[in-house]
């Protein structure tokens, strides 16, 4: 299936946010749900079964000067096998211009046994955004070995790379649950949180888990794996 | 053209760059108890070849390819591949290691090669990534961009298998003909990473390790320990 979905927010001029175009289609569907504090807030329906490979799916967000925006997911996306040589694709593009905020939360994504998935995520801020952008995956369902999945990630700030990764996991990815990369932990995530209004902290590790200041502009990227989705957020909700 | 000795030269430990006080994020690895014997080692290689070795190796030939033809904007396009290199290094320990080490290789390198492009590397106060020095240094030795790319690829791998050694008591004919096992890996990682310098910077790999800017955070906040990474 091939699907197109795009979301353009502005401010209002009232303190809130107007959503002025806001369509997908099926299975990208985009629902708007009551604001919480004059953030506009959107909520991805019908992910739940798939993406299948060979599957194409494009979301593209705008969030104009001074709006504020909220996207997240009624359920986890689980990557499943489709065609044989087919690879599901989720591309995801924002523009978020000065003054705005986009919060990207959605639920996780499940590569299960099989799978050949791209998930890829392009993000333009301009000088003075801001965003806080969460990927959560979690290797297969439970006590399956994952297929191949790919997670990239790739943010500027203000015209200057601010974010480049790209996490596989599965057959064609070696040593990726070895002790180099994910050290068997079936869940792995981060958050990137871009506040130009607040001095970023210094690192820190422990465990698991690590807040790491960027080098590209005013962000911090948490990073972190778990034993299962429910430890990873918590590790992942600051 | 470069002799077989110059490629030998430049990918040997003892190339007076400072490459044995690292262990490539060994030493925090086998700390946290990942890593506790060959085959846990053999993962932790296979892991940081396709990632950090991936991604440095890409850099340093697409530093390589920055410096071979005389043109205009080298500084432009070494510039670029610094801050490209930083968004791909999200740990603060991890670029502050790459600088000390380029710091450490450039010091070798205006040395032999007076002549080489170094000048054009960012003047960024902590020295420029090692991978860009390795690039440049490599050129100024007319080594090729998959020959540069290999020697990267390649000191991520020696450099943590001899940390194994220290680390943890291995044999180590052992760890050499584990080594010798990844001797093919290494080899598609380079030619991987030598392809990859023809891409413009923002497409250059990105392979991350999550547990990779863990470990390197914890390692940074020890007060004793044996490897400076």
């Amino acid at each position: 299936m091939r699907a197109f979905a795009r979301l353009v927010a502005r401010a209002d001029g009232r303190g809130g946010t107007a959503l002025v175009e806001l369509r997908g289609e099926t299975p990208l569907l985009l629902r708007q749900t009551p604001a919480d504090g004059g953030v506009a807030t959107v909520h991805i329906v019908g992910g739940a079964a798939g993406p299948l490979a060979g599957d194409d799916l494009r979301l593209e967000i705008e969030v104009g000067p001074g709006a504020a925006v909220r996207v997240r997911s009624v359920a986890a996306s689980i990557a499943l096998p489709g065609r044989p040589g087919a690879v599901s694709r989720v591309a995801v593009r924002a523009v978020v211009h000065a003054g705005a905020t986009l919060h990207w939360l959605p639920e996780q994504l499940v590569a299960a046994a099989g799978c050949a998935h791209l998930a890829e995520s392009r993000i333009d801020l301009a000088a003075g955004a801001s965003l806080r952008w969460r990927d959560e995956l979690i290797c297969g369902r439970y006590g399956e070995v994952p297929g191949g999945a790919v997670v990239h990630t790739q943010v500027d700030y203000a015209g200057r790379p601010l974010l480049r990764q790209s996490l596989a996991v599965g057959p064609q990815a070696p040593g990726w649950a070895g002790p180099a990369v994910l050290g068997g932990a079936p869940a792995t995530g981060s958050l990137l949180v871009v506040d130009p209004s607040r001095p970023t902290a210094p690192p820190t590790a422990e465990g698991s888990v690590a807040r790491l200041p960027l080098a590209g502009g005013p962000a911090t990227l948490w990073t972190a794996t778990a034993p299962d989705a429910h430890t990873l957020r918590a590790h992942l909700t600051v | 053209m470069a002799t077989p000795s110059l490629l030998l030269l430049l990918a040997d430990g003892r190339f007076p760059a400072g490459a044995h006080a690292h262990s490539g994020g060994l030493e925090a690895a086998v700390a946290a108890g990942r890593v506790t014997d060959l085959a846990t080692l053999e993962a932790f290689l296979a892991g940081r070849l396709a990632t950090a070795g991936l991604v440095g190796a890409a850099f340093a030939a697409a530093a390589h390819r920055a410096a071979v033809p005389e043109t205009v904007g080298r500084a432009d396009a070494l510039a670029r591949l610094d801050a490209e290199l930083d968004a791909r290094t999200a740990a603060p320990a991890l670029r502050a290691v790459s600088r000390r080490q380029g710091r450490a290789l450039l010091r070798a390198g205006r040395a032999i090669w007076p002549d080489a492009a170094f000048a054009d590397l960012p003047a960024t106060p902590t020295g420029a990534h090692q991978p860009l020095v390795l690039g440049l240094l490599c050129a100024a030795a007319g080594l090729s961009r998959l020959e540069t790319a290999t020697i990267a690829a390649y000191g991520t791998l020696t450099g943590a298998a001899s940390a194994g050694v220290r680390l943890l008591g291995l044999d180590p004919y052992r760890v050499q003909a584990l080594l010798v096992g990844l001797a093919d890996a290494c080899d598609g990682t380079a030619a991987d990473a030598a392809r990859a310098a023809d891409d413009p910077p923002e497409r250059l790999p990105a392979a991350a390790a999550p547990l990779a800017d863990i470990h390197a955070e914890i390692h940074a906040t020890w007060e004793v320990r044996l490897f400076a990474s």
